[in-house]
């Protein structure tokens, strides 16, 4: 029988991967940024998984705004990173390190 | 009903281990399609979950648009997989410590909650739309959440197109401050001449 805490796990699961991906990934922005997306994945499973089992349409509403959110995110995000490319040559995090003291 | 407990451990093997490629394989190529793999896994699991609206828009928006457009950035960065693949074991002690911790804390949690005797409510009787309800949601309850949801993707285009437009040398255009600083005398001249028009 699947419950409520099987779906929270998966969601808990891809978290916690997505988290390591970021250590695992310093020397590429584009995979930080992935694993960003993977992230709110997980939140919105956990979203949808609450609003099927409290059998509530606001969850899923929420997961909407956040899809909307996440898409503009992407959007800036490769933008910015178009034009540090541009500027840099280079999308590795431990080449950026100006603000270093 | 088995069948159910049979979607849902098929589709989250292939999530997490498609998850698992995206953050290991290196190859920013490779990632965005693992990324892909996902997130249809995930729409499947959404399907299960009667959130039949947003799997489908998971699939289109993610799929057919945020993921072809990484994939259109990977091209243009034009990034060797050598290079972003080098060092990936650094951190892996740090990464390892903690994702662990942070998923025996996410653990306790969920499965001492009583979450798990947290049954799925029976479903809605046939011809139920769970779409025109979230519709209705969206246009009554969140509707100035949603304007400004509007907004927020009109500020996206905006910021997207300003940062990576550039000025090539050579290239013609027009300088709107010229243009209306222009007076009369250097568009139009004033010639006098008889009106039958046959002496100079």
């Amino acid at each position: 029988m699947l419950t409520l805490a099987h779906f929270i796990t998966l969601g808990a699961v891809l978290f916690c991967i997505s988290v390591a991906g970021i250590f695992l990934n310093r020397r590429n922005v584009l995979i930080l940024l992935m694993c960003i997306e993977l992230m709110l994945l997980a939140v919105n499973m956990n979203f949808v998984a609450f609003s099927r089992f409290l059998d509530n349409y606001d969850g899923q509403v929420f997961v909407f705004f956040i899809l909307t959110v996440a898409a503009a995110e992407a959007a800036i995000g490769l933008a910015i990173l178009v034009v540090l490319f541009r500027n840099r040559q280079s999308i590795n995090v431990e080449d950026l390190a100006d603000l270093k003291g | 009903m088995p069948i159910m407990e049979i979607v849902f451990y098929l589709f989250s093997a292939v999530l997490v281990a498609s998850a698992l490629c995206v953050v290991t394989v290196g190859n920013p190529v490779h990632a965005a399609l693992f990324l892909v793999l996902s997130f249809f896994s995930a729409a499947c699991i959404w399907m299960l979950l009667q959130a039949e609206f947003l799997a489908i828009v998971l699939v289109l928006v993610y799929v057919g648009a945020v993921m072809v457009l990484f994939l259109f950035v990977v091209m243009m960065l034009d990034v060797g997989p050598s290079r972003a693949a080098s060092r990936i074991g650094a951190y892996l002690p740090v990464g390892l410590l903690v994702a662990l911790a942070m998923g025996l804390q996410l653990f306790m949690v969920i499965w001492t909650r009583g979450l798990e005797s947290q049954v799925m409510p029976e479903p809605r009787p046939e011809g139920y739309s769970h779409t025109s309800e979230i519709g209705r949601l969206l246009y009554t309850d969140y509707l100035y959440a949603f304007e400004i949801a509007a907004v927020i993707l009109l500020v996206a285009i905006i910021a997207a197109i300003s940062l990576t437009h550039r000025r090539r040398p050579g290239t013609r255009h027009q300088d709107p401050g010229r243009q209306v600083q222009v007076r009369r005398e250097e568009r139009v001249r004033l010639v006098k001449m008889s009106s039958d028009g046959e002496e100079r």
